[in-house]
């Protein structure tokens, strides 16, 4: 896939120039073997070489680098620990890869307000390593929090196990510093409930780099539950878990964590990390429950009760910390199990909602003989987001495009199904065509007019997350309402 | 009244560049600069349209009360956990262009964080999609929740799908003999400590605190807060208090001018007379016929005030809201027309420049 969604002819020589003029040198690089580490995020099957990278150390220098850009009419894609899933922060090849990597800065945690500053390079997990001598965290937990970054999870809006019940990235974050592609720079929310004028942080938040660079970071700290337990539950059928999960919720219990697995996902991980899971389970749910020791207690004897009565078929609760963890450290794990199981794998992210559980598990297993591929499925099954491992080869043949094409299909069956072709990993490039299943025309003009208010000439990482009308046309799946075209003179197709 | 009609009298509006006055009930008339245009009544478009309780969210047209949502999901045992403001017969669709939360804010999230997607009419009468009825969604940038708070300048919000959530099994509230420094001290303390807090208010020298959550977690929280002195109240009383806040017609808000200061929670309070009422753990105050420089001393604080209630006059000469930079003016100015290029939606309710 290559972004030729823009055009944009860039004179590597003189950008090189005007970019050493700014940065020092240890700042810029801009020799291909040293561009090499930069071609790719998480999502490896899509590489392109950037004609830089620049790693700036102050937001004066993020402010001559976008200002150098935007004169000379040159794309820029930021990056954070390139850890995203959707080729978010893939290079544009005639453009500048922006790394914040060097903003590793934890500024500020207050204690009493309940905040830390940070900047946006800061590692997830650092933030509540930092917060933990005074009782605190925070609380969106992607499962790279090891070494997925602030910014980037600003960018992609960022889940994790935790946020059915303590929400997303855009519900943690307070304030942001960002910086317009003209340079000009901007203070989005504040330390307050609210800010005057348009949520603009709700807007930023999600946005995939598309629309600032962000260069500080205001995060709510929540305090650390005293205690928390696991419940962990096995059913004969996958329909039969996916019931429970609904039994749950209807009790009115809001799980600090809900979390599925299939019988090829346990089957993957169970040599690997020995949690213990039922293997002969067609699914088992991960329940954890936490607060002070009288609501866990509380909360567990209700959730064993739900599950009882949905007809699970095993029931064991985490009798101590360590226990605990076992029993997360299979669904930690998936992912690597899965990868020393299949040479390659592909990981997909839909969200559906979660009566569709099982209607969606027999889609897929049908899908796994029409594309002759397996696919092991992880999920966050308390709030429908769905995993899918898709098991392929990329030495062999035509595999890769079969797994390719089995996402797309998974994709397009979540929006179907009422849900979203993306939960937490962003569109980036990887989803950029289902935007056309989800999104009508109008409605993907209306972002295409967003984007424009923030940079009018389409610098920020252009070609990601929002396709043009005509990468749409060119999909097939042109939403067209009540035959309202827009541009109806241009010839499509 | 069907989505047409609406939509035909925006792109009736558009062609001939009428300004409109969208209004659903009129609860927050008294909210927000100048009231322009043509009165667009969008009160008829209402009904629920949608509400799946295992799925957690509820989906209704924009002219339906709240207080018929509510009554739908306490069928649920489920709740707007925002605890939105009624002012009698306030509808869903000005609840989310106001983008005003109740007591349960700090606790819960506010509005923003409720809205999972939105049928936005925009400015030149096209009907958009944003966001959906599942709880994660980062498809596309987030329109649904940039309308929060918009005060409808941006399209008419023709239907909304929110989050819902369980109501907490067990209640409590406490009284605490405190003055408003004491109270803002001991409130960020226990924020900062795993209680099962859900809402604060501060009115002469009394702090109400509510607890909510499971029974085993309430009763904890009564025994750890016994020793600072809090008072446990009935609870009818509890619940009639927590309307008044709410709906404001507890006496604290009954100023004819009045001020709402957002700020960080740990703010120093200015002793300032005038200081009427504390919410949101701290980090909302509310005065009457406000020091000089409120405003100033509100954005040095880090946070911003609001002149809230008052004449239109007052409301128009000063601005209701804190005003922007001129880098944020100019970006929401371009946001406005990317959604409305003639300016007919709403103009002056936010700000007198657009």
């Amino acid at each position: 896939m290559t972004l030729s969604d823009s055009v944009f002819t860039t004179d590597r020589a003189a950008l090189a120039t005007r970019l050493k003029m700014i940065l020092p040198a240890h700042c810029l690089l801009t020799e291909d073997e040293d561009l090499r580490p930069y071609e790719c995020d998480g999502l490896t099957a899509y590489r392109e070489l950037p004609m830089a990278v620049c790693l700036p150390e102050s937001e004066v220098q993020v402010i001559d680098v976008l200002r150098t850009c935007h004169q000379m009419g040159v794309p820029v894609v930021a990056r954070g620990a390139g850890t995203g899933l959707s080729g978010g922060a893939m290079p544009h090849a005639q453009g500048v890869v922006l790394s914040m990597a060097r903003f590793n800065k934890i500024l500020q945690v207050d204690r009493s307000a309940r905040t830390a500053v940070v900047q946006p390079g800061v590692r997830n997990l650092a933030v509540s390593e930092a917060a933990a001598p005074f009782g605190l965290y925070y609380a969106p937990d992607p499962s790279s929090q090891i070494a997925c970054t602030l910014g980037g999870n600003v960018a992609e809006n960022s889940g994790g196990v935790h946020c059915l019940k303590y929400g997303l990235t855009v519900h943690n974050v307070l304030r942001v510093r960002v910086v317009s592609i003209e340079g000009e720079v901007f203070e989005i929310g504040s330390a307050a409930p609210d800010a005057p004028g348009y949520d603009l942080l709700a807007l930023i938040i999600g946005s995939e780099g598309m629309l600032g660079v962000v260069t500080e970071v205001t995060v709510k700290l929540v305090p650390k539950p005293e205690l928390a337990q696991v419940v962990m539950a096995s059913f004969d059928e996958v329909a039969r878990a996916g019931d429970a999960v609904a039994a749950i919720i209807a009790a009115g219990i809001i799980p600090a964590g809900l979390e599925m697995m299939d019988k090829p996902a346990t089957a993957a991980v169970e040599p690997y990390v020995k949690a213990g899971y039922d293997l002969d389970a067609a699914a088992i749910l991960l329940c954890e429950s936490d607060g002070t020791p009288e609501e866990v207690a509380e909360e567990i004897s209700r959730v064993t009760a739900v599950l009882t009565a949905a007809g699970a078929r095993d029931i064991r609760v985490s009798q101590s910390e360590a226990e605990r963890l076992r029993f997360w450290a299979g669904r930690k794990a998936a992912f690597p199990a899965v990868g020393r199981i299949t040479p390659d794998y592909y990981c997909m992210d839909g969200t559906i909602p979660r009566k569709r559980l099982a209607e969606m598990l027999a889609a897929i297993a049908a899908m796994e003989s029409k594309y002759q591929l397996r696919c092991a499925n992880v999920f966050h099954a308390g709030d429908g987001n769905l995993h899918p491992l898709i098991m392929y080869d990329a030495a062999k043949p035509g595999e890769w495009a079969r797994a390719e094409a089995f996402g797309a299909e998974i994709l397009e069956l979540s929006v179907a199904l009422g849900g979203s072709i993306t939960g937490e990993h962003g569109v980036g490039i990887e989803k950029i065509n289902q935007m056309c299943v989800q999104y009508s025309a109008p409605a993907l003009d209306a972002f295409r007019r967003i984007k424009a208010a923030f940079d009018d000439k389409g610098l920020l990482n252009p070609g990601k997350a929002i396709p043009s009308l005509h990468r749409c046309a060119e999909y097939g799946c042109m939403h067209v309402h009540r035959g309202d075209l827009k541009f109806p003179e241009l010839e499509r197709f | 009244m069907q989505l047409d009609d609406l939509l035909e009298r925006i792109k009736a509006a558009h062609d001939d560049h009428v300004p409109l006055r969208i209004r659903g009930a009129g609860s927050k008339d008294f909210y927000g600069g100048m009231l322009a245009g043509e009165v667009f009544d969008v009160a008829p478009y209402a009904g629920i349209l949608a509400y799946e309780p295992t799925e957690l969210y509820i989906t209704a047209r924009c002219g339906t009360r709240l207080a018929e949502i509510e009554a739908e999901l306490a069928g649920k045992g489920q709740m707007l956990a925002f605890e939105p403001p009624h002012f009698g017969a306030a509808t869903l669709g000005g609840c989310i262009a106001a983008g005003l939360s109740g007591p349960r804010r700090m606790a819960a999230g506010g509005v923003r964080d409720f809205v999972l997607g939105a049928k936005l009419i925009d400015g030149t009468g096209q009907v958009l999609d944003f966001g959906g009825q599942v709880m994660k969604n980062v498809a596309g940038y987030d329109v649904s929740r940039l309308l929060a708070g918009s005060l409808g300048t941006l399209g008419l919000i023709a239907e909304a799908t929110l989050k819902v959530l369980p109501r907490p099994v067990a209640e409590q509230t406490l009284c605490f003999d405190f003055d408003a420094a004491e109270s803002i001290a001991k409130l960020n303390e226990w924020g900062g400590r795993p209680l099962p807090i859900s809402a604060s208010f501060w009115f002469a020298n009394c702090l109400y605190l509510r607890l909510s959550g499971a029974q085993a977690a309430v009763d904890a929280a009564i025994r750890a807060l016994a020793q600072a002195g809090g008072k446990p109240i009935a609870a009818v009383d509890a619940a009639k208090h927590w309307i008044s806040v709410r709906e404001q017609t507890h006496p604290a808000f009954a100023a004819a001018t009045l001020w709402r200061c957002a700020l960080p929670s740990t703010a120093p309070l200015s002793s300032d007379d005038s200081l009427q009422a504390i919410e949101w753990g701290g980090a909302l105050r509310w005065y009457a016929d406000a020091p000089d420089g409120l405003r100033s001393e509100a954005a040095v604080s880090g946070g911003h005030a609001v002149l809230y209630r008052a004449a239109e006059s007052k409301r128009c000469l000063d601005g209701a809201f804190a005003p922007l930079s001129p880098a944020l003016l100019a970006l929401h100015r371009r946001l406005k027309k990317s959604f409305d290029p003639k300016g007919i939606l709403n103009p002056g309710r936010l700000y007198a420049e657009f």
